[in-house]
């Protein structure tokens, strides 16, 4: 059914129609839209047989469905950027205990300095947990990844973090189109889980592993992830079969399977990319935009052979490993291994700063000439860096660095 | 309630010991422990050190849980030491359905557990979770009051043992005052624990007006075992605080671990209490009272207390006042329960 809605509106009704049983929540921004839909609709009896508990943190909303899950009914939570890190420990424990929770990202900034805008830092962090991780592009494939989240999640038991850009995605208005229950329930089955606590017959799940298994246990999470690039595929094609729509997968192409020139991103920013594409296309020039939508397990394979031959590629990333450069680029570079294909990343929208199509068209026609330094920061104002460095040499008590900067740019925010 | 709570008016102490015989008492009020048909919930080949008293406290009150859940109970576990010596993989000594997540999340981990067996409408198997007193008054306080605020349906039992014992025997917020550990060394102008203002768990989980709160002992199995019944017939959240003495962290010889529980009990510093929906409404009496020099005497833990050259009169002093202090305000002298 066509709706015009909310991101987050409509990602809180996909979930109930996926039926799941127990939900915790804590609410942070840009999260809060999600759980309050679904607070709604368990309070109102929309979503029947469903447990939707108020906790009192992150750390215990992830806590709680690792106990429910556990338990054996399915589960969901969300989160977004400190929320994420403070139930960190807990994504790396349901990630261990291979429990198929289904959690949604509203991805946003890492402070400090305190920051409520969308960049990937949040999901970033996470990526080395052990869960899957999957980026929508747009509201229809966040509705759309949800109900393949449960689907994977619960074929493989191991958990699925779907990321959602933050404000861009989840506080956007669009026109969706929300599947109808009996779709769902055609695609999802009902939850069987692998483990459970039954008093019929009594386990001890997470018990401690010392040297002697430790290894292999690991070794068996990553078997599964590596699972996952085969099911995903799979489990796309059986959504398309019931939806009538493509969505998932593990990347997806924009002209770049052909073109000389391939742009590389995740999320919502390949919309913007699109456009650019298009203009560049109009001008004549060869080039196409490659999504990517299955970050973890990252598709090498896939990516080697989408890339492998391309003259350039640009990476657009909203994420900065902090010491190194862009944390896409190293996985790109990793598929690439041996091929000498030119990359050139931009790092760009930390902190909500707008990526335009302006200053992205910049980025690929220098990077095409490779006219450009790589990691380039897109948009970066030198002269405020000049500045604060400049303040930093010549005062020892330089005081607070965002609040100097602010101070320096006057009133701010009318333009962001 | 009263008629499950099997504490008997008249006890029929073996003479000159502190044991009331099973054989004497009515067939409803002998201990769990005591019947053939016990679960063994948390069976023998665990790696406990000789004396635990954690060990001893959790076999008797899970042993106990299942009885008056018709054996139907889910235990979760936080981190610590009963989580470490009862699950070396691949080995484990759970005899029933046990999940162990984190250090800080057992209550929430347990509220998940109980919020699935609600929505699937199962009313007879129950939720116990359990920890260490670093996983309870520390690291995972913060879930604990969010569980009770929210009166799951969890009854979360504190195996007190002052300290993280599972790490070396660091201080945590149940240190008692002048205790040395690893991180409150006997040096100094004031060797040991910091005299701080105290946590008291059980007064917080009072504070939350939950159906029921009560302080155990392993020096009272009979009265552990009649709480631990009695909180599972209760729906809601309900804390059980119970201290279990550790001989490698406070420095006491292993077959005195019981001794060191009750002498502990009959000082005055560790009230044995039950409380519901916030008001105290039992209390188990000292039955012969002792000053704390003799609790602490026997714990190496508290020796810089008694140094032949000087002894430290001064907070000895001070830990008898937070002994009289309970006295006071529980009521624990004279005739009674």
């Amino acid at each position: 059914m066509l709706k015009q809605t909310e991101g987050s509106q409509a990602v809180a009704e996909a979930i109930a129609m996926c039926r799941p049983e127990v939900i915790c929540a804590y609410p942070i921004t840009p999260q809060t839209h999600i759980v309050e839909g679904l607070s709604a609709l368990v309070k109102t009896g929309q979503l029947a047989n469903c447990e939707f508990i108020n906790v009192e943190s992150e750390f215990a909303a992830l806590s709680g469905v690792i106990g429910a899950s556990a338990a054996g009914v399915r589960t969901y939570t969300a989160t977004s950027s400190q929320g994420l890190l403070f139930m960190a420990e807990a994504v790396y424990n349901a990630a261990g205990l291979g429990l198929p929770i289904v959690m949604t990202i509203g991805n946003r900034a890492i402070g400090a300095p305190i920051n409520i805008w969308n960049d990937h830092s949040d999901s970033m962090a996470m990526r080395d947990s052990g869960w899957i991780q999957i980026f929508a592009e747009n509201n229809q494939e966040a509705v759309d990844l949800h109900i393949l989240a449960f689907k994977l999640a619960e074929r493989l038991s191991i958990p699925v973090m779907v990321c959602v850009d933050g404000f861009i995605l989840t506080h956007a208005y669009e026109r969706i189109d929300l599947p109808a229950q009996e779709q769902v329930d055609q695609f999802l089955p009902p939850y069987e889980p692998v483990q459970v606590l039954d008093i019929r017959e009594p386990v001890s799940i997470g018990a401690m592993v010392g040297p002697d298994a430790f290894a292999e246990v690991r070794y068996l999470a990553h078997h599964k992830q590596l699972q996952a690039l085969d099911l995903i595929p799979e489990i796309s094609a059986e959504f398309q079969q019931i939806f009538g729509r493509s969505s998932g997968g593990l990347v997806h192409h924009y002209h770049s399977e052909t073109a000389k020139h391939v742009v590389v991103a995740l999320g919502s920013v390949n919309g913007t990319i699109k456009d650019v594409v298009d203009d560049m296309r109009a001008d004549g020039i060869d080039i196409g935009a490659m999504s990517i939508c299955t970050f973890r397990p990252f598709p090498l394979a896939a990516i080697r052979q989408a890339l492998g031959k391309v003259d350039c590629v640009m990476v657009v990333e909203k994420s900065l490993d902090v010491g190194l450069g862009g944390m896409v680029d190293p996985n790109i570079r990793m598929a690439l291994r041996g091929l000498k294909r030119p990359l050139f990343t931009a790092i760009a929208g930390l902190g909500g700063r707008p990526i335009t199509k302006a200053s992205l068209r910049v980025f690929f026609e220098k990077a095409m000439k490779g006219e450009i330094e790589t990691p380039h920061f897109l948009d970066l104002d030198w002269k405020v860096v000049n500045r604060e460095l400049e303040r930093g040499r010549k005062t020892r008590r330089s005081g607070p660095t965002a609040e100097n900067i602010l101070r320096a740019l006057g009133p701010v925010g009318g333009d962001v | 309630m009263t008629d499950l709570n099997p504490q008997q008016k008249v006890k029929f102490y073996q003479k000159g010991t502190y044991t009331t015989s099973n054989r004497l008492v009515d067939a409803r009020a002998r201990l769990v422990q005591a019947s053939m048909d016990r679960n063994n919930s948390l069976t023998c080949g665990h790696r406990a050190c000789q004396g635990c008293g954690e060990a001893l406290g959790a076999r008797y009150a899970i042993d106990a849980a299942m009885r008056a859940s018709h054996n139907q109970t889910i235990a979760v576990n936080a981190t610590g030491c009963l989580e470490v010596f009862t699950t070396p993989y691949p080995e484990t000594s759970w005899q029933i359905p046990w999940v162990h997540s984190l250090f800080g999340n057992a209550p929430a981990v347990a509220t998940g557990v109980a919020a699935a067996l609600k929505v699937r409408k199962n009313k007879q198997v129950r939720v116990v979770a359990q920890g260490g007193d670093g996983g309870t008054t520390d690291i995972g306080f913060g879930c604990l009051s969010g569980m009770f605020e929210r009166n799951d349906d969890v009854l979360y039992i504190c195996y007190d043992n002052q300290g993280y014992m599972n790490t070396g025997v660091q201080r945590s917020s149940a240190t008692p005052p002048a205790a040395r550990t690893a991180t409150t060394q006997a040096v100094g102008d004031a060797p040991g624990n910091v005299f701080g203002t105290g946590k008291n768990v059980p007064l917080i989980a009072m504070a939350h007006n939950i159906p029921y709160v009560a302080t155990a002992s392993i020096a009272n199995l009979k009265d552990l075992e009649a709480k631990v019944t009695k909180a599972m017939h209760i729906h809601g959240a309900r804390y059980i605080h119970v201290n279990v003495p550790c001989p490698l962290g406070w420095g006491s010889a292993p077959h005195d671990t019981v001794r060191v529980a009750r002498l502990m009990v009959e000082c005055g510093l560790f009230p044995l209490f039950e409380a519901e929906f916030g008001e105290v409404t039992n209390v188990i009496k000292i039955r012969k009272r002792v000053p704390v020099e003799e609790y602490l005497k026997i714990q190496k833990r508290f020796a810089h207390l008694f140094r032949k050259d000087k002894p430290d009169i001064e907070r000895i002093r001070a830990i008898q006042a937070m002994a009289d202090a309970n006295i006071k305000r529980y009521k624990l002298l004279g005739e009674g329960a």
